[in-house]
């Protein structure tokens, strides 16, 4: 029983670095930080005023006229989401009925999958305080007011911006998009666990192509305030907001967060050739996990969770540790994670592991959630397109815990394997790794 | 594709925290008696809202389910609920709990968790504090170092990250000891049938020998009732909860709103035959589909809906004539309701009359996230039983409805294969396939 080989054909990434890939690659590549202070609302009273924001953009630009009254209910994580999306289908030269354009359409709308890491859409508090503040009985938020008069200031939709599979439905709605349809919530793992499961679906035949990743947009009031109380935020880079997230640094004082969006075209091989599609690169090998650790929101000593999920993509892809060229780790900047994640690294690869260039990306990008695991591995492509492994930032005085070959110089290397990994406070982790096409004649 | 070298994949164990019980068998009779489990809110005061009662879980205590409850103890309403649910089904599964040394010859990194989990209750009364307080009417903004001074000092770390979706499937792996595949997803009120259609398709792709899959969900608090009373899909009939929830009914006016989790442990055949476990049913069929449509409406004519019942069938490869009774989705709302009478006679034609169709929100109501696992737990229980859970309320003829429902009283029935479907707000439709097992 042979499964049909799974490749990237196209990819989209909305980030504090731009609103392309391109835009994606040469932040990375010129050591440029997308962090930046907060102006998504005023961070005075907050301890982190600095996050990673995406750049501005017109939604009009990006949606379809027939989704212009469907706008009001887009969120600004749908809405990241979406630019993404259409930037991805472009890029692996699809054609549908959202890009109004008038060629034929091209992509198969119930032979096509989406499925997207989506986080907790955090509400606007700005938009809910006039149905609060109706509420008030003797200076105090009252059930009973807030029944009677409170819920009748609320826009009778407001739900339907908020339930984290709306990502997936405006976007399967503007691009015909029929088939299988799912919303990954597992944090910051969730980017890779989707393209795992996309990618599990083109290979049990329930579609052919597939949409895939995860967006995330973290700058928002609840969730600072979320990461800052359970102490993963850094209070300490407010005044040099580029190099206040330094993942695997001894420096290392918490993780700055962001919003983005990373979304990739997955296609079965078989049809990428058949319609002559470029091919970007092949999902070889995957592992899924848990670290098992209380309190829940930090990693087991040992990175045991991480340790199994490398290990299981890499039987997976029938490699030998000391053929991987790269590895994305997932490095957030907590330096005690930072430390688990090297000593799970340091268990799978051995002695191989000082010979393999690590990249952080979280140092330029922020922690962008949802979305940070499929970043990553558009990183990744590019990477191995370009031949270049940028140099990392942020990691001058590499901590004494991370074991990690960690380049602050970029070097020219072709890579023909690469390893991205990731987990999320909770706990579940994910690996995926993927190969340059260029590795193969075949494909072209 | 490779049809023929598909694993075969069985369920072996089950459990449920619900509005009718804590326990399946408990559920079980409640669904046949036709007991209602809804009633006046009171884990909040929804005493002027326009909905006023709901299906709650009660009298729920973690520590009647599990010994060691510490690692569980901030859990979240719905991180507890799984778990409570998760220590009956392994217990039938005979997978050992709790320990951090398994003694049931389960290699925990081919032991998988897939839940389809909603997100933990905001904590309202900082919350709405919060705002109330860094508000200010006349600029019609928030002060937002007043808002941080009190929500920094006010709220609580632990509940913030218990509202993390993720969070239940946390503590599910904590319990359990999971290492294997891991994951947690959230398609609305069809999110746990797509977690169990995934967990599946997981198992048969080789990546795990067993999976625990399931759902938990409460959205019983201020913002969740306020959210679907604004859109209207929520029954208002105060005056009377337990006859509230009436699917397919004319007079239907919205779906009565649940909580609670289910939990099942699915393994492949081989599996559970070299462990030497029961068998309870085999999980034969998934098909899942999006409407691509509207985010507010369901496809008039149900065309995502048929897709995913029919993708189903293929995967079972069986045909309409094999079905013997349909677990709806039916929430007892007027749009739900007719579009899914729609796709049911879509795909069955002239079959549809022949098999009998009912709504298990009637008894239970409607546990959104965690809805569709345990109603695939009635499905299992229906099939041991060959007895059919009735669609109470069913009084008011809707006349474009004529389906048999099974109104009103449970029905016996001989049974062999059952469908389980859920549909979720924004278009998501899942469906799977049960049928009794035979080796």
């Amino acid at each position: 029983m042979t499964s049909p080989r799974v490749v990237i054909t196209g990819v989209g990434a909305v980030s504090p670095l731009g609103l392309t890939a391109q835009d994606l690659w040469d932040g990375l590549i010129n050591g440029r930080s997308g962090v930046g202070p907060i102006t998504a609302f005023d961070p005075a009273g907050f301890t982190c005023k600095i996050a990673g924001q995406v750049p501005e953009y017109k939604l009009r630009d990006y949606i379809p006229k027939s989704s212009r009254k469907a706008a009001k209910l887009m969120s600004r994580d749908i809405e990241l989401s979406i630019i993404a999306a259409n930037e991805a289908l472009r890029h692996a030269r699809f054609n549908t009925p959202g890009m109004e354009t008038p060629d034929p359409v091209t992509l198969e709308p119930t032979r096509t999958a989406i499925i997207l890491g989506a986080g907790l859409i955090s509400c606007d508090l700005v938009e809910l305080a006039p149905a609060v503040a109706a509420s008030v009985k003797d200076g105090r938020f009252d059930l009973k007011q807030w029944g009677l008069q409170g819920i009748q200031h609320v826009t009778p939709l407001w739900l339907l911006k908020y339930l984290p599979n709306m990502l997936a439905c405006h976007i399967s709605i503007i691009h015909d998009i029929q088939g299988p349809s799912n919303t990954i919530t597992c944090a910051e793992a969730s980017g890779h666990l989707a393209v795992i499961e996309a990618m599990q679906i083109i290979q049990r035949g329930s579609a052919d192509t597939a949409l895939a990743g995860g967006t995330e947009a973290k700058v928002n009031p609840i969730v600072m305030a979320r990461q800052w109380l359970i102490n993963r935020a850094t209070s300490q880079g407010n005044d040099a907001p580029g190099e206040a997230c330094r993942p695997f640094d001894a420096k290392a004082t918490g993780s700055v967060f962001g919003e983005g969006s990373g979304l990739l075209v997955l296609e079965s091989l078989d049809t990428a050739q058949a319609r002559q599609a470029p091919i970007l690169a092949e999902i070889v090998g995957y592992g899924q996990s848990n670290c098992l650790n209380t309190p829940y929101e930090s990693l087991e000593s040992d990175g045991k969770g991480i340790q199994i999920a490398v290990s299981k993509a890499l039987a997976k892809a029938c490699l030998t540790p000391d053929q991987i060229d790269l590895i994305i780790p997932h490095g957030t900047g907590v330096a005690q994670d930072d430390a688990a994640e090297s000593m799970a690294l340091s268990a799978v690869f051995g002695a191989c592991l000082a010979n393999i260039p690590v990249l952080p990306t979280k140092s330029m990008l922020s922690n962008t959630g949802t979305a940070a695991g499929a970043l990553d591995l558009i990183a990744a492509v590019k990477i191995m397109q370009h031949g270049i492994i940028p140099a990392a930032v942020n990691c001058t005085d590499k901590s004494p815990d991370c074991a990690l070959s960690i380049q602050t110089q970029s070097i020219e290397k072709p890579i023909r394997y690469a390893l991205c990994c990731s987990y999320s406070y909770g706990g579940q982790t994910a690996a995926v790794i993927l190969k340059n096409p260029q590795d193969e004649a075949r494909y072209s | 594709m490779s049809d023929t070298s598909k694993k075969r994949i069985v369920i072996t164990g089950m459990g449920i925290v619900s509005p009718i019980g804590h326990d399946v068998e408990t559920m079980w009779q409640a669904m046949l008696s036709g007991k209602s489990g809804a009633a006046p809110t009171t884990i909040f005061d929804a005493s002027t809202m326009p909905t006023q009662f709901s299906a709650e879980v009660k009298a729920f205590e973690l520590s009647q389910f599990i010994q060691d409850t510490q690692r569980h103890a901030l859990g979240n309403r719905g991180s507890q609920f799984v778990v409570a649910a998760t220590a009956q089904a392994c217990q039938q599964a005979r997978i050992d709990t709790g320990t951090d040394a398994p003694n049931d010859s389960i290699d925990r990194t081919r032991l998988g968790v897939y839940l389809g989990a909603g997100e933990g209750a905001i904590d309202s009364d900082v919350f709405f504090d919060c705002i109330v307080q860094a508000w200010n009417a006349e600029t019609r903004s928030m002060d937002w170092a007043t808002w941080a001074r009190v929500a920094f000092d006010a709220m609580k770390p632990w509940h913030e990250l218990e509202q993390e979706p993720n969070m239940p499937a946390s503590h599910v792996a904590m319990f359990t000891g999971a290492r294997g595949p891991t994951r947690s997803c959230l398609t609305a009120c069809a999110a746990s049938t797509q977690a169990v259609g995934e967990a599946m398709s997981i198992l048969r792709s080789g990546d795990a020998d067993v999976m625990i899959c399931g759902g938990t969900h409460s959205m019983i608090h201020p913002l969740g009732i306020m959210g679907f009373n604004r859109l209207t899909a929520l029954s208002t009939r105060n005056d009377s909860p337990t006859t509230a929830s009436r699917p397919f009914s004319g007079s239907r006016d919205g779906f009565v709103i649940g909580e609670g989790a289910a939990s099942l442990v699915l393994e492949t055949l081989e599996s559970a035959q070299t462990r030497g476990v029961p068998v309870l049913a085999e999980l034969v069929g998934y098909g899942s589909t999006a409407d691509a449509f509207r985010v507010t409406d369901m496809h008039e004519d149900a065309r995502g809906a048929i897709a995913a019942l029919r993708a189903a069938l293929r995967d079972a490869k069986i045909t309409e004539t094999d079905i013997d009774y349909i677990n709806a989705h039916g929430t007892s709302t007027s749009e739900n309701d007719a579009i899914e009478t729609l796709a049911i006679k879509g795909v069955f034609g002239a079959q549809a009359g022949r098999i009998p169709v009912s709504s298990v929100k009637s008894t239970m109501g409607h546990l959104i996230g965690a809805a569709g696992a345990a109603e695939l737990i009635a499905c299992v229980m229906a099939l041991r039983d060959n007895t059919l859970p009735p669609t109470m309320n069913l009084h008011d003829a809707d006349p474009d409805l004529d389906l048999d429902y099974v109104p009103n009283a449970p029905r016996k029935v001989a049974l062999t294969t059952v469908i389980n479907e859920s549909f979720g707000f924004g278009g998501q439709n899942n469906v799977v396939i049960l049928k009794r097992f035979e080796a």
